[in-house]
């Protein structure tokens, strides 16, 4: 079998001009960004000890932040700052996508920038600043005909590794809403699809690359004095950001943005509701691999127009609710909140995502367990095994407290390894997510909560502010809701966590499609 | 002053704070020298006797700490030191060279700082480097790096003389260079310093040197001026220092004189 002739390498080549021309745009503008601060700094502390030794230490700190955590704490930064200067100036800026990434990543160039200049400047031997002194120049003229010129080759290689880190560590600004090359990797990774991954990883190396070579070009140039090499490079790096550039500046503005959080089931719900605005003659775009609290804001900024949720999450996180409630009270209590902030509900897609107790069906048939109150005599015996924050949640708590439930030992587990720990026997019950398709592949059973103890997570459409009153947009979604039954999303969960052509989003969302158009 | 003195030293000073808690060093200790227009003043004096630092005060790469340093009538402290630097040529001791500019570049460079045209820089760094005894074809666009030791402080006198100055000043300009490229660039350089009628002060640790090139001789010691005049003036001083350092050339001459045939037919 070929393995180029795997339809999902043109899928990801269709992404390509997308992803590549974010990820060059927001590169480029953080490289320049990290530049025009770093070079004035490292200049104006080349003779300041103290100063010196403050900078570089700032920026090494700032390089042990992982990148990942950096770019997220821009987010909330940014997004309280907008507060601030719409309260205080009229006016607020987007905190989503390209801002914080590009403060993020101007900052994570500035460390070998700042230590390569300061160590090219102070490698200029003494006998030579003292000639361009006793020659007459001006302590500028000194800087910019001699010291500069001298360190330009330690500067460049400065300025060339922050261009690799820089293109490397834009790969993680997809989950703070920057369309990036990363958007392969987050997407591949939650959805198996290694094709993407490693379509993904290929990229952003040969674009790292591309533009080492290039400065690389215009170093020797420099340094050789030779104009043609050094030209050469930048019109290599000039027609890169240009080729990169034009196809997102043709790109339609008024396409509507789809924002999709980080796991599988996600990106088949934005795949699927994207294909229903384009049935209706719209445009849509999505920014996918957002992170939790990141997506609510951005939906709140109008950053992106819709979205599904869960009400559970919304209840609990956005909300801050520690209090069961039975779901009609939750559904109701969530549309006023969200009212206040001007986002709309548009309904529920008709499954729930929550949590559940779920164990083998052979297991709950023998011992006769249909429920967790069939479950509870039998839990001083039992083992249960459950995600990294389920055990410091509410709602086992309120399962502890509802049903007395105290099992003999608890495990904490990647969610992908539980279903089949609870299939072999090696746990008893684990804590799953009710729409997870391996619950059907592994002959798992949901064991009912008669008293209510776990939230609803009803899975829910929300509009951004902007889009309230857009009809057209309601009407292309319209035939989603309540449509998707539970089954359904756990066959869909199912398709796309396949490693095949046929388990990429737009493949599942086509299928869920079908499936739930017939019926 | 001396109406005709061109450089002038007046009771000058200069103490170097050695940095943390390091002992402060007298480089300059109460020395008055004048340099009369037209001279050939060569200072002489081992490491640590204050020469380079005497040097330095006349174009205010160094200021005094006390006494005044006059240059063509003018307290050098009422002038521009970046003006002041551009109208004296600096010869530095191993040619302090720009390595990035050709040798074109280097002789340009003060007319450029001055704002010369173009045109007349290139007329003046070809003149510079037929005077200077290089050849146009050959060097006039090379690096640094690729020229000779002697090369580059032919150089490096063709730089300072670029903006035509009436002063030079030279740092030890030819100590690192072998005996026979030594000779003849002294000799070359003796001759330009004629022809142009400039003023020169040279530093030397090389008794020798300052007796075939120049026309006076300052003695400096722990920063003390300890001697000046011509070689036969030095020659009859009664101090012991100044008869040890004229004593070497002497003998030497002597026994080169002993040693080497008359003729030259050797």
């Amino acid at each position: 079998m070929n393995l180029f002739a795997d339809p999902r390498w043109s899928e990801a080549l269709g992404h390509l001009p997308d992803y590549l021309g974010n990820h060059v745009r927001v590169s480029v503008t953080a490289l320049a960004l990290g530049l025009a601060v770093s070079l004035p700094l490292a200049i104006a502390a080349r003779n300041r000890r103290a100063l010196r030794g403050a900078l570089l230490g700032l920026a090494s700190i700032v390089q042990t932040v992982p990148g990942l955590a950096l770019l997220a704490l821009f987010y909330p930064l940014l997004l309280a700052l907008a507060a601030v200067s719409l309260s205080w100036f009229g006016f607020g800026f987007s905190a989503f996508g390209f801002l914080p990434a590009v403060l993020a990543l101007a900052l994570y160039s500035m460390l070998p920038v700042l230590r390569n200049t300061i160590t090219g400047l102070q490698g200029v031997d003494a006998a030579i600043l003292e000639a361009a002194q006793g020659v007459g120049m001006t302590p500028r003229q000194s800087l910019f005909t001699v010291e500069l010129p001298l360190a330009l080759p330690v500067m460049m290689a400065g300025i060339r590794t922050a261009a690799v880190w820089v293109i490397g560590t834009a790969t993680l600004s997809t989950p703070i809403g920057q369309t990036s090359l990363g958007n392969y990797i987050f997407a591949g990774l939650q959805t198996q699809n290694w094709v993407f991954v490693l379509f993904g990883c290929l990229s952003a190396a040969v674009l790292a690359l591309t533009v080492d070579q290039l400065l690389a070009l215009i170093e020797s140039g420099l340094r050789h004095r030779s104009r043609v090499r050094a030209m050469l490079g930048g019109a290599g790096i000039a027609m890169l950001v240009a080729a990169t550039l034009v196809p997102t500046m043709t790109r339609s503005q008024t396409s509507y943005v789809i924002g999709a959080k980080t796991f599988a089931e996600q990106y088949v719900l934005s795949a699927l509701m994207a294909q229903r605005l384009r049935a209706a003659g719209l445009s849509a775009s999505s920014r996918e691999g957002l992170g939790s609290n990141v997506i609510f804001g951005a939906l709140a900024a109008n950053d992106i127009d819709f979205y599904v949720d869960y009400s559970g999450t919304l209840w609990a996180n956005q909300f801050q609710r520690s209090d069961i409630r039975p779901r009609q009270e939750v559904l109701d209590e969530l549309k006023t909140m969200l009212a206040k902030q001007n986002i709309t509900l548009l309904g529920e897609l008709g499954f729930e995502n929550a949590y559940a107790l779920v164990m083998p069906r052979k297991r709950a048939e023998q011992l006769g367990i249909r429920s967790i109150t069939d479950l509870a005599p039998h839990a001083a015996g039992m083992s249960m095994a459950a995600d990294y924050e389920f055990f410091s949640r509410p709602e086992w708590a309120g399962l502890k407290k509802a049903y007395g439930l105290s099992f003999r030992a608890q495990r904490q587990m990647q969610p992908d390894f539980m279903y089949a720990a609870a299939a072999s026997g090696e746990v008893d019950v684990i804590a799953g997510y009710t729409s997870d398709g391996l619950i059907a592949k592994y002959d798992l059973v949901v064991l009912a909560d008669p008293r209510h103890a776990i939230p609803p997570y009803d899975a829910m459409v929300l509009l951004a502010p902007r889009r309230a009153g857009d009809a057209a947009l309601r009407a292309a979604l319209q035939p989603l809701l309540g449509k998707i039954d539970i089954a359904a999303m756990r066959e869909a969960n199912l398709r796309a966590a396949g490693n095949d052509a046929t388990s990429s989003p737009d493949a599942v969302a086509r299928w869920l499609w079908e499936k739930i158009g017939t019926k | 002053m001396p109406a005709s003195s061109l450089i002038s030293y007046a009771h000058v000073g200069k103490t170097f704070d050695g940095g943390r808690g390091a002992n402060r060093v007298v480089a300059v200790d109460d020395v008055s020298l004048d340099v009369a227009e037209g001279e050939f003043l060569a200072i002489v004096g081992g490491s640590g006797s204050g020469k380079t630092t005497l040097l330095r005060l006349a174009n205010r790469l160094i200021d005094a700490d006390e006494g005044h340093v006059t240059v063509e009538g003018e307290d050098v402290r009422n002038v521009d030191p970046i003006g002041l630097r551009r109208r004296i040529g600096y010869v530095f001791q191993s040619g302090g060279l720009f390595p990035h500019l050709s040798v074109a570049g280097n002789i340009g460079i003060t007319p450029k700082l001055l704002g010369w045209p173009a045109d007349e820089i290139a007329a003046r760094v070809d003149e510079l480097v037929d005077l200077v005894r290089l050849d146009r074809a050959q060097h006039r666009d090379r690096l640094p790096h690729e020229l000779s030791g002697g090369q580059r402080q032919r150089v490096g006198v063709a730089r300072a003389l670029a903006a035509k100055p009436r002063i030079v000043l030279m740092d030890e300009p030819f100590g690192a260079l072998d005996p026979l490229t030594r000779d003849a660039l002294g000799d070359d350089y003796r001759e330009l310093h004629r022809r142009l009628g400039l003023t020169t002060v040279m530093i030397t640790h090389d008794m020798t040197e300052a007796i075939l090139l120049a026309d006076r001789i300052a003695i400096m010691r722990g920063g003390r001026l300890l001697a000046q005049g011509t070689p036969a003036e030095l020659s009859d001083s009664s101090d012991a220092y100044v008869g040890e350092l004229l004593r070497t050339p002497r003998r030497q001459a002597e026994r080169l004189g002993a040693l080497l045939p008359r003729d030259g037919a050797a």
